[in-house]
């Protein structure tokens, strides 16, 4: 046996040439680019944090209101502009997301394959991208020119954006609920409201809250559409109904294109404040995921 | 159905002596499986234990067995498709020609070029027909037009496809009927010039006269390579094969897990007529109820 | 029986049969409330195209076709846009030829390389890259990166200049802020989702193909041109699409980064301006036939993204279609 193995001995090893290095190469190309986003999102943080750390304090947070570009970066605070941020995008979530949800429970709750709701699927994916600036002239077209400037103008240009990313990502969570768990209740004799808001949606709910949460972290960061919307004011306005207001972004915005250290060194802190919103709202979203994920099964 | 099995059933009943069976056994070709006592993981599961058997050269050698034995585990391992599998391992030793399948310079590539596999659901790339056959040449190097029209060709006359398909080479490979698209991936397959070709139920998913079809071409190419089939139908093992190799599941109680192993691997009639093991017997038996 | 066979406004006469149920108030309010949220999406869409082509329209009628002359100046009353649409095509296509190959590697290595564990991280450092906010791109870029690259564009300008193509496309002028910065800091923000829909589309190859390209003795790259491939280059078009859509109407950080000139030159390392940018710097300050420039730049904007998107949402839901369907 040994004989007739030796015979028929076979080259097993991996083939030479360019068959392996090309695929070499591919592998390693693969690798490269995951490592060319790494550099400049480290890059991005690292100098962020570098320089915002030394600027945050609890006065900086809250104090106001935002001083002039010339003076240096421990005068006043930032204050109205969280304010701001949180006041606007407070209110576009409110008004965002509730119809947001609805949208995607006429989608797949009621239209099903019908092409009406075809439609509305398909343009919502559409007006995902539809360019931020753009809902800032929009609104400034609708809102603005009648109801002059002011928090709110703002707040609905962020719902804008908000909305076909809710509808989306409701609507993929809507999805995943089995049809068993509707039948179950219509067997009961709910109607289809009831068995939408007591069954289908508490389901889904984990899916939707994240999906919700990733819209509002995406709009709190958004400048363009409040540019001409809430304009750009340097004191507190709590009234976000009326008069010019501020936000985090646009304070950021302003500042870096400011010549003088101290502006530069308060759009750096703001930079820290609004990227640690972001974060948070999203790592809060991923951890309702994963909960909701244990839950399930 | 019933139309192939009136054909097939005069060699179900060809008379052959034990002596005869002997004979076969130890004057068959050489061997190109040895597969020693090898056990297979997916993870820390194990599917498959204490498996031994060896595979001769141009010989079909059937698979069979309930679901959940093991038989498709260790036909992958057989060409390292597992290696696929997240967390699959193999323990024990495979020699192929005397070379050690799991041996420390072995690629998996070099293994899959020379042992090619047909799989249970037709899978042509959605390319061309010639673009489906000619992938396995160009990838080795091939690239001269007339010699790859020449192994086209050739393979699709291997498969018997050739005839049903020489007018539309160029026409997507997706476009063809089940029967078809499997002698599509049996010619792909052959376009390589394999030596061993694994077959994990490749006429599951087909009509009776298409499997009859993928059953003749078996027969007909088998003086120049060597087959394993996975089948769940027995028919087909005892119309095709030479010799059988009958899997079944160990169940144990106490942490409720099934493990495929090896029962009994013998000559296809004497498999069939004559089993050994009381499960093979069981299995077998089955059929005719 | 009678009663159920008499449905209708006569049967309410009678006693109900207990069969016969009127869908109550408050499922059909609910129902209405829904398919209005629905077509609340339709609605803001029609409402932008309408409102702001309305804001725009003395632009496009005092202006007429000369809206597409190289001749933007404000304090002349000429508003020709060509420089905006010739910058913003130029940003966007180098951010689609840095970001595109970056996210299909990326998508490939996810789907065909990594095991399972690995790719959740790897995951979740796309989306971290997601959620940075463009102002913020915009900021690193003009305080920190804009300086430190201009050197570079320096340096490759002076070896260039004089030879043919390099020196065309990076000769002299050169700048921090520029056609090209612009078109790096898109590449990094459009790079999250090109890769995300990309990986979409290539983890919908069935698994078999790619067994089936393998049991050839195919080495993975070449499984991937053969199995792989084939079925997704359809999706990743899509994907590739959506990409162009988000790097033509970013705004911030191509305001803050692009050098904030009308010019059309074909050289890179040039400070130029674009669409979004201009609107967001200038609209601030713009009264009458200027502001109706800038509405009509936004007008122009939502269109050409509108077009990308339609065609790219096709692309993308065909493949997916054609996939489910066999």
């Amino acid at each position: 046996m040994a004989v007739i193995a030796d015979q028929h001995q076979v080259d097993l090893r991996e083939p030479k040439g360019w068959r392996r290095s090309s695929n070499r190469i591919a592998t390693i190309l693969m690798v490269t680019s995951f490592v060319v986003v790494l550099i400049p999102l480290g890059f991005v943080l690292f100098t962020v944090i570098a320089k915002g750390a030394s600027v945050i304090s609890w006065k900086f947070l809250t104090g106001g209101p935002i001083p002039p570009n010339v003076l240096p970066a421990d005068v006043g605070g930032m204050g109205p502009a969280v304010l701001g941020t949180i006041e606007i995008t407070g209110i576009a979530t409110v008004m965002a997301v509730p119809l947001g949800i609805l949208g995607a429970v006429y989608l797949n709750e009621y239209g099903g394959k019908n092409p009406l709701a075809t439609l509305i699927g398909f343009m919502s994916d559409v007006m995902t991208g539809v360019p931020s600036i753009v809902m800032g002239l929009f609104i400034f077209s609708i809102w603005v020119l009648h109801f002059g400037f002011s928090g709110f103008a703002g707040a609905l240009a962020l719902a804008c954006l908000m909305l076909p990313i809710v509808i989306r990502s409701t609507y993929e969570m809507l999805r995943l609920v089995p049809n068993s768990l509707r039948e179950g209740s219509y067997a009961l004799g709910a109607t289809k409201a009831r068995v939408t808001v007591t069954v289908v949606l508490p389901a889904a709910i984990g899916g939707i809250v994240s999906g919700a949460l990733l819209a509002v972290a995406r709009a709190a960061g958004e400048t363009a559409p409040l540019l001409f919307t809430i304009l750009t004011v340097t004191a507190a306005n709590p009234n976000v109904f009326s008069g010019a207001n501020t936000s985090l972004p646009s304070q950021i915005f302003v500042n870096a294109s400011s010549p003088y250290d101290g502006a530069q060194a308060r759009g750096w802190g703001a930079a820290l404040t609004l990227i640690a919103i972001c974060f948070i709202l999203m790592i809060v979203a991923r951890l309702v995921t994963a909960r909701f994920a244990r839950y399930q099964h | 159905m019933e139309q192939s099995e009136q054909q097939f059933i005069p060699k179900l009943q060809v008379p052959q002596s034990a002596a005869q069976q002997q004979a076969a056994a130890t004057t068959s070709g050489d061997h190109i499986f040895d597969v020693k006592n090898i056990s297979c993981y997916y993870g820390s599961f194990r599917a498959v234990t204490d498996v031994s058997l060896i595979i001769y050269e141009n010989e079909i050698t059937a698979f069979i067995g309930p679901s959940g034995c093991g038989k498709t585990t260790v036909l992958r391992s057989l060409n390292r498709m597992n290696d696929l599998v997240v967390g699959a391992h193999v323990e024990g030793e495979v020699d192929y020609r005397g070379a050690n399948l799991y041996g420390k310079d072995v690629s998996p590539i070099a293994v899959r070029r020379r042992i090619g596999m047909v799989f249970q659901k037709p899978n042509p790339f959605p390319k061309s027909i010639y673009d489906n056959v000619a992938y396995g040449p160009r990838i080795n190097g091939v690239h001269n037009k007339g010699k790859l029209n020449e192994i086209v060709e050739r393979s699709l006359r291997q498969a018997a496809l050739w005839d049903e398909v020489k007018d539309r080479l160029n026409k997507s490979g997706l476009g063809l009927s089940g029967g078809q698209a499997q002698r599509l991936c049996i010619a792909r397959t052959l376009a390589v010039e394999p030596d061993v070709i694994l077959m994990d139920e490749p006429a599951s998913a087909l009509d009776p006269i298409a499997t009859g079809a993928i059953e003749d071409l078996m027969k007909e190419i088998k003086s120049k390579y060597t087959i394993v089939i996975v089948t769940h139908n027995m028919q087909q093992a005892t119309r095709v094969s030479d010799r059988t190799a009958f899997y079944s599941v160990l169940v144990n109680p106490e942490s409720d897990t099934r493990t495929g192993t090896l029962v009994e691997y013998a000559p296809t009639a004497e498999l069939f007529e004559d089993p050994q093991d009381e499960r093979t017997k069981a299995y077998v038996t089955g059929r005719m109820g | 029986m009678t009663t159920v066979t008499q449905a209708g406004p006569a049967a309410q006469a009678g006693p109900a049969h207990p069969l016969e149920h009127r869908r109550p108030l408050g499922d059909r309010t609910f129902a209405i409330v829904a398919l209005a949220c629905g077509l609340l999406v339709l609605a803001i869409l029609i409402l932008i195209a309408v409102s702001t082509s309305q804001q725009a329209s003395s632009w496009f009628s005092t202006e007429g076709l000369k809206i597409f002359t190289n001749n933007w100046n404000p304090a002349a009353n000429d508003y020709g846009a060509l420089a905006f649409i010739y910058g913003t095509a130029v940003t966007a296509i180098i951010a689609l030829i840095l970001a595109v190959p970056v996210s299909v590697g990326i998508a490939l290595l996810l789907t065909e390389v990594v095991p399972y564990r690995w790719s959740r991280p790897i995951v979740y450092v796309i989306d971290l890259l997601a959620v940075v906010p463009s102002v913020v791109w915009g900021l690193w870029g003009i305080l920190v990166f804009a300086p430190w690259i201009q050197h570079i564009y320096a340096h490759i300008a002076s070896v260039v200049n004089g030879v043919p193509v390099f020196g065309f496309f990076f000769g002299t002028p050169t700048s921090g802020a520029s056609f090209f910065t612009a078109g790096i800091i898109l590449a990094f923000m459009i790079t999250p989702i090109v890769t995300s829909l990309s990986r979409e589309v290539i983890a919908t190859v069935p698994a078999i193909d790619k067994e089936g390209a393998y049991a050839l003795g195919a080495t993975r790259l070449e499984m991937i041109r053969g199995a792989v491939w084939p079925h997704s280059q359809g999706g990743v078009v899509g994907a590739v699409l959506l990409g162009l859509g988000r790097a033509m109407g970013e705004t911030i950080a191509a305001a803050l980064v692009i050098g904030s000139s009308a010019t059309i030159t074909s050289r890179l390392f040039a400070p130029g301006y674009n669409m979004p940018a201009v609107i967001a710097n200038q609209f601030g300050e713009a009264y009458g036939v200027f502001r109706a420039a800038l509405m009509g730049l936004g007008v122009l904007l939502f269109a050409f993204t509108i077009i990308v998107n339609v065609i790219a949402r096709g692309i993308v839901e065909r493949s997916a279609r054609r996939k489910r369907g066999g």
